[in-house]
């Protein structure tokens, strides 16, 4: 199995998805340049978080416009996985593989820290390898989480079972309270209607070892693995 | 040509820079602000020179980058 990682100007978790790729898969993944289209043949391409393009105009604008992020459409839409993480899930809304948007945090504060998520729907081969409803514990680090999609669009989301993670509380409670930036419905994960490709903003690879300080990131890791490599 | 280019957020889309500003402005003691909303201001200075074809490369640059159109409405202004 060849994963590739997009590396952007201003990307600053491609080492650590890297890291937790080489941890869950045979063969070092491909670290690709945005400026390159040349995308060698690949069965999961990841789009990290950072600060792509140092979020100029919008988060994610510029760096879905990139060489690559042609290639990367054109790929996903072959059915080959994609995932974005962070500022990857901006990306990826802002070149439309993902439908809504990501806007401002509701409180106008970054905000970096571990969240309770709730795992909605196990029907991905992202999400495969947890339980439906299982509560995880992951860090988020963002400026601009808070979801947004039209009620067209979030009803489209809603009745095809797109919503892959939602914000909950300690007790795996989805409630105001434990919004942390004002996301609708409290949506953390959003996969689009083939589910090939998933956005979300907690960082998996940031909890993907015990010296990290958790490992539900990497049940993430371990479950695309095992999914790409071993086909139902 | 110069186009000058209004993009606001839509109607419903919450604005939380709009509300602190708004609550800034109340504590200076401008209590008649009802709503505040913040867009962006682009201008560009164009090549072409007729109107209709530089409007429709700025409508075209508005929807492909410059505005989200999932959340942000544009106007698009021309000067000669």
């Amino acid at each position: 199995m060849k994963a590739a990682i997009i590396v952007s100007p201003g990307s600053n978790c491609d080492r650590d998805v890297q890291v937790a790729l080489e941890q869950n898969i045979t063969s070092p993944p491909v670290m690709h340049w945005h400026r390159d289209p040349e995308l060698p043949k690949v069965d999961l391409i990841v789009v990290p978080g950072g600060f792509s393009y140092g979020d100029y105009l919008r988060a994610g604008a510029m760096a879905a416009h990139s060489p690559v992020i042609r290639e990367v459409i054109d790929r996903a839409q072959k059915g080959v996985p994609v995932l974005g993480i962070c500022n990857g899930f901006q990306i990826l809304t802002e070149c439309h593989l993902l439908p809504g948007t990501l806007m401002k945090n509701t409180g106008l504060k970054f905000i970096c820290r571990d969240v309770d998520v709730r795992v909605e729907t196990n029907n991905s081969i992202f999400t495969g390898n947890y339980a439906k409803g299982q509560k995880i514990k992951m860090p988020i680090a963002h400026n601009e989480g808070s979801y947004f999609a039209d009620t067209k669009t979030l009803s489209r989301i809603i009745d095809n079972d797109l919503v892959a993670l939602r914000y909950c509380s300690g007790d795996g409670e989805v409630n105001e309270d434990a919004n942390p930036n004002g996301a609708l419905l409290n949506i953390a994960g959003v996969l689009n209607e083939e589910r090939n490709v998933l956005g979300m903003m907690p960082h998996p690879e940031r909890c993907s070892d015990k010296q990290l300080g958790g490992e539900d990131g990497r049940t993430l890791f371990s479950g695309l693995a095992k999914a790409i490599m071993h086909p139902l | 040509m110069k186009a000058r280019i209004h993009i606001n957020l839509k109607n419903g889309v919450l604005d939380p820079q709009g509300k602190a500003i708004k609550q800034a402005l109340e504590g200076l003691g401008f209590k008649g602000v009802n709503e505040v909303r913040i867009g962006k201001f682009i201008e560009l200075e164009l090549l072409e020179t007729d109107a209709n074809t530089a409007r429709k490369e700025t409508e075209d640059m508005c929807k492909k980058l410059l505005a989200n159109t999932v959340i942000e409405n544009y106007e698009i202004d021309l000067e000669e």
